[in-house]
């Protein structure tokens, strides 16, 4: 049996799809379970490549707004890189570790699953150090009068036992370091979500959804710390990972019916041609009156923390043209164009850490060097570039690890096809 | 969605044209011109009015002001060249025959939920024909539930305008140092908001010294300790306010300077 999905050492496209059925066979005759997984050997390359560009497009997002911020689409739509990146997380995450479970066993997955978390754990400590060291330098360097106020925000320092502990249990979290505590937790029940999943895939979306409408209906929240709120809630969140991970084992295939209708595709497209044009008003303010000013009050404010249904809807549209109109085949995933993208995709923990840290640096030269809007887009560009090599660097030993270690067989390979993160 | 190779190609493009002007930034400064500090014409309107501030000028009563803010509603030690008193200034050079009377009710460290509290009481004080209300800063740094932060300013705003006084908001400033460590655009969006259910005049703060700061006119990024950067930008955002508040009881044309 090949590896799961080993992109650079995988069988020639053909082998691997007449393996993948052969496979897929097997799998039904043996197992027979409530969900079925995609065929192994068939990497889904379009996953890594949408991972990569939210990777992209989150690091640009967390810089100053500059040149490149009109590239990412918070601009055109009310969703953005976050709902992308964790909706392919649970893809991924149900993906692996859903084979793990049916293979190895409840037990076996769960600790596989905590291994994982307990990795995403240490990555989130470790950018909170280089958040630590930056604001740090911040406050001893940095007196304008003009600010003073928000030199506030450094009274946090004064009381660094309470702050450091806060931070470990998740409850501090700086600016931007929202994404991995709302992974993380999202993994803890990862082992629950699939137990689930296996039995009834889609009693266990339907329980997501209800856990989303009571987080609506009764304003659950996690709380954060010195006060206020978890800027990501984990309880309306989970409904991008649940449904990604429900696509994942077998439900994308049985929308397929859905998803290539027409009425569908106009539906979609007329929501998105909307969504932009709301958004436009934004950026345009001179717009704003054309607006009627029911819908505004209706509308607004489109809630992020608790992803409103309008941004999760826009998802969902752009999910859906998105499977129409770029096949699992297309001859251009392979092209070396796309090389650095799905490289990043493929990588998505290193890199959404290195993407943060790059995102604090970018910040710390920008207040250094007064630089104008060119060097603004400059650093952001640069900042993908070395993204991108990382990517390559972590992509080339881990295949050269593995030739090495590929006598043991295939076991350990989660974390190149995805790991879920 | 833009397929990812277009993408890539505009991705491409940018660094070129990124990379152009950067090395002719290099150069060694040119001499500054004095800060113009202009502001975009839709920053400085309004589609909401100011009924009370119309009648008052128009009636030549006095038009009584009183700011309500944290700690970015005034510069340390320099009280009289924060933006208020500069305000107050604009003010009566666009209406020397108006009395115009401005007072400052500094909340330093108050939430808008703790500020709105006291809204009522401050109104019997000084019962001002129009309070301009800044806020967002406090909550921003503390992260006040953005949810609990509209509710209080919605409430601020009704009880303003119960108390019969018109109201301009005022948002956070803008901060780039600070905007690693500091999460203003919930709050802002959800000023924008009350704003528009209220039909409230909102001087966008933030967007007008981050439209400064994009333009060049002032380094928000400088470090100096010196207060010449604080005093500038103040007399800046005073003129604007003036403008905007002129411009929102419908009271132009205002001399442009």
């Amino acid at each position: 049996m090949s590896s799961i999905a080993d992109p650079i050492a995988g069988s020639p496209v053909a082998d691997a799809k007449t393996e993948a059925k052969a496979e897929a066979k097997a799998e039904v005759k043996v197992a027979a379970p409530a969900i079925t997984l995609p065929a192994t050997g068939e990497r889904e390359l379009r996953l890594d490549l949408f991972r990569g560009l939210a990777l992209w497009l989150i690091f640009i997002d967390h810089l100053p707004t500059n040149l490149l911020t009109w590239l990412t689409i918070r601009n055109y739509g009310f969703s953005d890189a976050t709902e992308i990146f964790i909706f392919i997380s649970g893809y991924t995450a149900a993906f692996v570790y859903g084979r793990a479970m049916l293979e190895g066993g409840f037990v076996i997955a769960t600790a596989r699953i905590l291994r994982r978390v307990w990795q995403i754990y240490v990555a989130h400590v470790f950018l909170f150090t280089i958040f630590l060291a930056e604001i740090s330098y911040v406050a001893t360097s940095f007196e304008n009068p003009l600010y003073s106020e928000e030199m506030g925000i450094m009274d946090f320092l004064k009381q660094p036992d309470v702050t450091i502990v806060q931070a470990l249990l998740l409850r501090f979290r700086p600016v931007n370091m929202d994404v991995l505590p709302l992974y993380i937790v999202l993994m803890l029940f990862l082992p629950l979500i699939l137990w689930l999943m296996k039995w009834k895939p889609d009693v266990t979306l339907g329980l997501s959804v209800l856990l989303y409408a009571l987080t609506w209906q009764f304003d659950l929240y996690l709380s954060a710390y010195p006060n206020g709120f978890w800027a990501f809630n984990p309880f309306a969140w989970q409904l991008l990972f649940v449904f990604g991970a429900w696509c994942a084992l077998g439900g994308a295939r049985r929308m397929s019916r859905i998803l290539s209708s027409n009425i569908t595709m106009w539906i979609c497209i007329a929501y998105l041609v909307a969504a932009f044009f709301v958004t436009l008003t934004w950026y345009v303010p001179q717009l704003g009156h054309i607006m009627p000013k029911v819908i505004e009050q209706w509308m607004y404010p489109i809630n992020k923390t608790d992803l409103d249904v309008l941004r999760f809807a826009h998802f969902l549209a752009l999910a859906a043209l998105t499977v129409r109109f770029l096949p699992r085949d297309w001859p251009g995933l392979k092209s070396r164009w796309l090389r650095p993208l799905i490289l990043c995709g493929q990588h998505s923990l290193e890199i959404f850490c290195l993407g943060v840290f790059l995102a604090f640096a970018g910040h710390f030269v920008l207040a250094e060097v007064s630089g104008g809007a060119a060097l603004h887009a400059l650093i952001s560009v640069c900042g993908i570039l070395i993204m991108c090599g990382m990517a390559w660097i972590i992509s080339w030993y881990k295949h050269s690890a593995d030739k090495g270690a590929s006598k043991k067989g295939a076991a350990g390979n989660a974390d190149l096809a995805g790991g879920g993160a | 969605m833009k397929s990812a190779r277009t993408m890539l190609g505009l991705l491409l493009l940018a660094a070129c044209l990124a990379a152009a002007p950067a090395r002719a930034g290099d150069t060694p400064e040119q001499p500054q011109p004095a800060p113009p500090c202009d502001v975009p014409a839709y920053l400085l309107s309004s589609e909401s009015s100011l009924p009370k501030v119309t009648d008052a000028v128009k009636a030549n009563q006095p038009l009584n002001v009183l700011v309500v803010g944290s700690r970015s509603s005034t510069i340390p030690g320099n009280e009289a060249s924060a933006y208020p008193a500069t305000l107050q200034a604009a003010l009566k050079e666009a209406f020397p025959s108006a009395t115009i009377d401005l007072s400052v009710e500094l909340q330093a460290k108050s939430t808008a939920e703790e500020t709105a509290g006291t809204l009522v009481k401050l109104v019997e004080a000084k019962k001002p024909t129009l309070v301009i209300w800044q806020t967002g800063t406090v909550d921003a740094m503390r992260a006040v539930d953005p949810d609990d932060f509209r509710t209080a300013i919605n409430d601020g705003v009704v009880a303003l305008r119960a108390a019969g006084t018109d109201v301009v908001l005022v948002n956070l400033q803008y901060s780039p140092r600070t905007e690693t460590m500091i999460s203003a655009p919930p709050y802002l969006d959800n000023i924008k908001v009350v704003a528009q259910q209220h039909d409230v005049p909102l001087f966008d703060r933030f967007a007008i010294m981050k439209q400064w700061s994009d333009a060049g006119y002032f380094d928000l990024f400088s470090t100096s300790h010196g207060v010449d950067l604080a005093k500038k930008v103040h007399a800046c955002l005073g003129r604007a306010l003036a403008k905007f508040v002129i411009d929102a009881a419908h009271l132009g044309p205002v001399q442009q300077n």
